[in-house]
C-alpha cells in the first residue's frame, strides 16, 4: 500500500489548467507595486492623465502594509528643509564613492519636501523643536533633526497613512486597485519594438491568472533580499534587515524586457545591531553613541584608521567617511581579532543625563527627562524593528546599562537607501542635464513606456521613503505625458493568454505529475522546491560572490564558479515544484532573485576594482580607482543589458558627468 | 521570531470573507484552517516579526515568540493599537516590565481627502508636481 503524500499548503494550486481561468484586462496606465514609490505615482497620476483614462495599481500584498515601510519607520531620512539641494547631491555623491547620476539626485532633492509636507497633512506625526509644537512644516515649523537630512517621526502608521492617501486618490479618479496579485513578468508589444505593452500575474487567493495590457507602466517593486546567505539561522531566518518580501522583482522584470541596468555591482551591507538588525541611525545621530572594539578603543578615530582610509584616497579622505569605508574599518577590527564591536549606548545616555545635571536640572525634572529619553530610544525600535526590542527583552538588555554588539549584515540590493543599484533611466528634459542622460521622459527606462522609481532607479541612492514617494510622483507626470504623446498606440501582446498561464503554472503541473513517486513531499528526485532552491542560491552567492562568510571577498575565479552554479540553478528552475498558491509566489520570487543576483555578479566581474570596500572586495583588484573612463579608469558607470530577442547579455562602461561642483 | 496564534482566542474572524491577519501579512504567511476555523502562520521562518498581524487581530489572538534558535526564553513585546496611538508592553526575561505609548496619527482613519484644497495642475511640460502649480522650478 502506498503512503498518501499530502501537499503542504492550505490554499492548493490547481494542476488542471482548464480549471484555472485567465482574466484579460486593458488599462492606459499600470502601476506595478504598492510601496512608497508606487503610492506616490498613484497620488500624482490622476491629475495628469487624459480624462476618462483607465489606471490600475497592482500589489502582491495589501497596500496598507506592504513594502519596506510595512512595519513603520522612526525617521524620514530625506528632508531638505533649510539645506541647499546642491549639498544634498554632494552628500550622496560622497557616500556612494563618486559614481552617481547627479541629475536624478538634484531633481529628487527639489521635490522631496512636498511629499513630506503632504505626509504631515495626511496625519503623520512629525517631531517638532521646542516652541514649534503644533506648527506644520508647511507653516515653517522646525522639525527635530537627527542629522543634516533626517527628521524624527512617530511613524508606526507611516505606510497606512501614505497608502490611504493613494487609495483615496485612486478611488476618487475611478481607478482600480488589485491587491494580492503577484506580477511574474512584463510583456513587450508585438508590433512596436522595445515598447512595453503589459504584464502578467496570478492571484494568491484563488486559482486565476491575469493578463494586463497597458500603454504605459510604472514598475516599482522594491529591492532584493534573501539573495545572500543570511546570518540568521533556522526559525530566525526571517530576520533580515531589509523586508524579507522584496525579491528583486523590479530589477528582474525590467531587465528581462531589455531595460538597461546600471551600477548593479553596488550592494548595501548595513552595520546593524547584531541578530535583531535594529536601526543604528538614531543611536549614532540623535544619541551620539560611540562605537568601540573589544579593547574599548574608539577605533574609527585612531591613527591606524586614518592610515587605512588614506589608502582609499580621495574617497577615504572626505570630511564624512562613506558608509562602505566605515564598514571597512569595522571589518578590519573584526579580522584582526579585536571584535566584537560595541555601540556604547550606556555612555551615550549617561552623557545626556550628566549634561542636564551639570546644567542644574533638579531631580524631579531629571527623572522626567530620563523617561522621555528612554521612551525615544525604545520607540526607535518599536516603530520600525520590533524584533530588535524583542531581542533586547530576551537578553535583559537595558541600553542605559550595557552596550550592544553591532555587525555588518548580509548584502542586499536596493537603490533608494544607502545603495544605488538599479535601472538606467532618463533624467528630466532640461538644458542643464547632459544629453546622454535624457531621452524625453523623466524616469523612463530604455524601454519605451516603462518607468521606474524608488529602489528601481539606479545610480541615485539616499532617497529613502520620502524621496521614493516624490520620485514616484515625478515619474507619474512623465507617464501621462508619454500617454498623451502616444495617443494612437494600441498595445498588442506577442504571447497568447493560454501560453502565459501554462508558463506561470508550470511548477504546479510539475509537482502533481511527480508528487506520488516518493513518500516524502520534500524529497523527490524529479523536482526541487522553492525553499531548497533559495538555500542553494544563498549558499553559492555567499561563498563565491562575496557574502559575509568570506568577509565579503571574491575574485575572478570565484565569480566564474558562482556563474556556473547560477547556470545550473537556472536550468533546475524548470523543475521547480509547488503545491499551493503561497508556494507559487515563492517559486516566482526565486526566479526573480536568481536573475537579479546574476546581474549583480556580472557587474562585479566586469568592474576590475573594489569600488565599495566594506560592501565587497575583489581580491584580485583591491583598490578603488579614481581615474575616469576616458583615462582608462573605473570612475564611471557600469551598465548591462539583457537582449530579450537573442538571450544575450552585454556589460559596458558609461561616462560619468559631474554637474554640481565640489 | 515568528508570530503564533493563541487557539482559544482566535475565532477565525467569524467566518468572514477574509480574515484580518490573512489580509494584512505582507509576506502572505497567515492563513485560516477552514475546518478548525483557526488561523496559523504557514511559513514561520519567513516571518519578519513586523507585528502587522498582531496589531490587526480583533481578538488579540496573535503574539510573537522570539526565535527559539537565537533568543533566550522569556522576552515578550506586545502592542495594543488604537486609532490614534499604540501602547507597547515590553517584558524582559528577568521579569522587568516597561510600558510605552506613542501617537501614530493626527487625523481620523479614512479621512484623507488627497485632492481637497489643492491647486489645479499647471502645464504638463513645466516639470512641476501638481501641488506646486505656479511655483518656479529650481535648477542648479
Ligand atoms: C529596514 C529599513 C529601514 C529603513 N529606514 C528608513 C528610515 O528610517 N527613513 C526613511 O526615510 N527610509 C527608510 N527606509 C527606506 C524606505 O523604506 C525605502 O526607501 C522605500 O520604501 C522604497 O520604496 P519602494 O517603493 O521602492 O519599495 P517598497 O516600499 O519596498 O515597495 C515595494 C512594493 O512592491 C510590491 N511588490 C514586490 N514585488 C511585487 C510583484 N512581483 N508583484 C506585485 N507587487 C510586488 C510590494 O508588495 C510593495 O508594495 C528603510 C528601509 C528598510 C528596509
Ligand atoms: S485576525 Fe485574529 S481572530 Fe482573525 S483569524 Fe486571524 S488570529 Fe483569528
Ligand atoms: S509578524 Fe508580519 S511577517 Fe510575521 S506573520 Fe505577522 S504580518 Fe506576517
Amino acid at each position: 500500500m502506498a503512503l498518501r503524500n499530502k501537499p503542504s499548503w492550505e490554499l492548493l494550486a490547481e494542476p488542471d489548467l482548464s480549471k484555472v481561468p485567465v482574466e484579460e484586462l486593458e488599462y492606459d496606465a499600470l502601476i506595478v507595486g504598492g510601496g512608497m514609490a508606487a503610492t506616490g505615482t498613484a497620488f500624482e497620476i490622476g491629475k495628469w492623465m487624459p480624462a476618462g483614462s483607465k489606471v490600475c495599481l497592482i500589489d502582491k500584498a495589501a497596500m496598507e502594509r506592504s513594502g519596506a515601510v510595512a512595519q513603520g519607520l522612526s525617521a524620514i531620512n530625506t528632508y531638505i528643509g533649510e539645506n541647499d539641494v546642491a549639498d544634498y547631491v554632494r552628500m550622496v555623491r560622497g557616500d556612494l564613492m563618486g559614481v552617481v547620476r547627479e541629475d536624478l539626485i538634484y531633481d529628487l532633492g527639489r521635490f522631496v519636501d512636498d511629499s513630506v509636507m503632504h505626509f504631515e497633512e495626511w496625519g503623520l506625526p512629525i517631531w517638532k523643536q521646542k516652541g514649534d509644537e503644533g506648527k506644520s512644516l508647511r507653516d515653517g515649523g522646525q522639525p527635530v533633526r537627527t542629522g543634516k537630512w533626517q527628521i524624527m517621526i512617530n511613524g508606526e502608521s507611516y505606510k497606512c497613512i501614505v497608502a490611504e492617501a493613494a487609495k483615496n486618490a485612486l478611488e476618487e479618479m475611478g481607478y482600480d486597485l488589485h491587491e494580492r496579485v503577484f506580477i511574474v513578468k512584463l510583456l513587450l508589444d508585438a508590433n512596436k519594438p522595445n515598447t512595453i505593452a503589459g504584464c502578467v500575474g496570478f492571484s494568491s487567493r484563488e486559482n486565476k491568472v491575469i493578463v494586463y495590457k497597458c500603454k504605459v507602466m510604472m514598475c516599482a517593486c522594491g529591492g532584493a533580499v534573501n539573495i545572500f546567505r543570511p546570518r540568521a539561522t533556522d526559525e530566525g531566518k526571517g530576520r533580515a534587515w531589509y523586508p524579507i518580501w522584496n525579491a528583486g522583482s523590479t530589477y528582474t522584470m525590467c531587465m528581462q524586457v531589455g531595460a538597461e541596468m546600471t551600477m548593479m555591482e553596488n550592494r548595501f551591507t548595513p552595520s546593524r545591531f547584531k541578530d535583531g538588525y535594529g536601526p543604528v541611525g538614531a543611536w549614532f545621530l540623535l544619541f551620539k553613541a560611540g562605537v568601540t572594539n573589544s579593547l574599548g578603543e574608539s577605533y574609527a578615530f585612531s591613527d591606524a584608521a586614518k592610515e587605512e582610509l588614506a589608502k582609499y584616497a580621495p574617497y577615504g579622505l572626505q570630511p564624512v567617511t562613506p558608509t562602505c569605508l566605515r564598514n571597512h574599518l569595522m571589518l578590519k577590527e573584526l579580522k584582526e581579532g579585536r571584535g566584537p564591536i560595541y555601540m556604547d549606548t550606556a555612555a551615550a545616555l549617561k552623557k545626556f543625563m550628566d549634561d542636564k545635571k551639570a546644567g542644574g536640572m533638579d531631580e524631579k525634572a531629571l527623572k522626567k527627562y530620563w523617561k522621555e529619553l528612554e521612551s525615544e530610544a525604545w520607540e526607535d525600535f518599536l516603530d520600525m524593528s520590533c524584533g530588535q526590542a524583542g531581542l533586547w527583552a530576551s537578553m535583559n538588555i537595558e541600553p542605559e546599562k550595557v552596550g550592544s554588539e553591532i555587525m555588518p549584515t548580509e548584502p542586499y540590493m536596493l537603490g533608494s537607501h544607502s545603495g544605488c543599484c538599479g535601472i538606467w533611466v532618463s533624467g528630466p528634459n532640461e538644458d542643464w542635464v547632459p544629453d546622454d542622460y535624457k531621452w524625453g521622459y523623466n524616469r523612463m527606462t530604455t524601454v519605451n513606456g516603462l518607468f521606474t522609481s524608488g529602489d528601481g532607479v539606479g545610480a541615485s541612492g539616499h532617497k529613502f521613503s520620502s524621496g521614493s514617494h516624490a520620485e514616484g510622483r515625478m515619474a507619474a507626470k512623465a507617464m501621462a505625458k508619454y500617454v498623451i504623446d502616444n495617443a494612437g498606440f494600441a498595445p498588442a501582446l506577442k504571447e497568447s493568454s493560454e501560453d502565459l498561464k501554462a508558463e506561470i503554472y508550470k511548477s504546479v503541473v510539475h509537482y502533481y505529475a511527480h508528487n506520488m513517486e516518493t513518500t516524502d513531499d520534500m524529497i523527490n528526485p524529479a523536482y526541487i522546491r522553492p525553499r531548497h532552491m533559495m538555500e542553494r542560491l544563498m549558499k553559492y552567492t555567499d561563498e563565491y560572490g562575496g557574502g559575509w562568510s568570506p568577509y565579503y571577498m571574491t575574485n575572478k575565479k570565484l565569480l566564474e564558479i558562482a556563474m556556473h552554479h547560477l547556470d545550473m540553478l537556472r536550468e533546475d528552475s524548470d523543475k521547480l515544484a509547488t503545491s499551493g498558491l503561497h508556494e507559487l509566489i515563492r517559486a516566482w520570487e526565486m526566479t526573480h532573485r536568481i536573475w537579479c543576483v546574476e546581474d549583480h555578479l556580472r557587474h562585479i566581474q566586469f568592474r576590475e576594482e573594489s569600488r565599495y570596500p566594506g560592501f565587497y572586495y575583489r581580491g584580485d583588484f583591491p583598490e578603488a580607482d579614481s581615474k575616469s573612463m576616458e583615462d582608462g579608469g573605473w570612475k564611471c558607470f557600469v551598465n548591462s543589458k539583457y537582449d530579450p530577442e537573442t538571450g544575450e547579455w552585454s556589460t559596458f562602461k558609461k561616462t560619468l558627468h559631474q554637474i554640481i561642483p565640489d | 521570531m515568528p508570530s503564533y496564534v493563541i487557539e482559544e482566542k482566535c475565532d477565525g474572524c467569524k467566518g468572514g470573507e477574509k480574515t484580518a491577519c490573512m489580509y494584512i501579512c505582507p509576506n502572505d504567511l497567515m492563513i485560516l484552517d477552514p475546518e478548525a476555523m483557526k488561523a496559523y502562520n504557514q511559513e514561520p521562518d519567513q516571518c519578519w516579526e513586523c507585528y502587522n498581524c498582531v496589531k490587526i487581530c480583533p481578538q488579540g489572538a496573535i503574539e510573537v515568540r522570539h526565535y527559539a534558535d537565537i533568543c533566550p526564553m522569556g522576552g515578550y513585546v506586545q502592542p495594543m493599537r488604537s486609532s490614534d496611538s499604540i501602547m507597547w508592553t515590553v517584558k524582559f526575561r528577568n521579569g522587568n516590565i516597561k510600558r510605552f505609548k506613542f501617537p501614530i496619527r493626527t487625523t481620523p482613519e479614512g479621512s484623507i481627502k488627497p485632492y481637497e484644497g489643492k491647486p489645479e495642475p499647471g502645464p504638463i511640460d513645466d516639470g512641476l508636481l501638481f501641488t506646486m502649480a505656479g511655483q518656479t522650478l529650481q535648477t542648479p
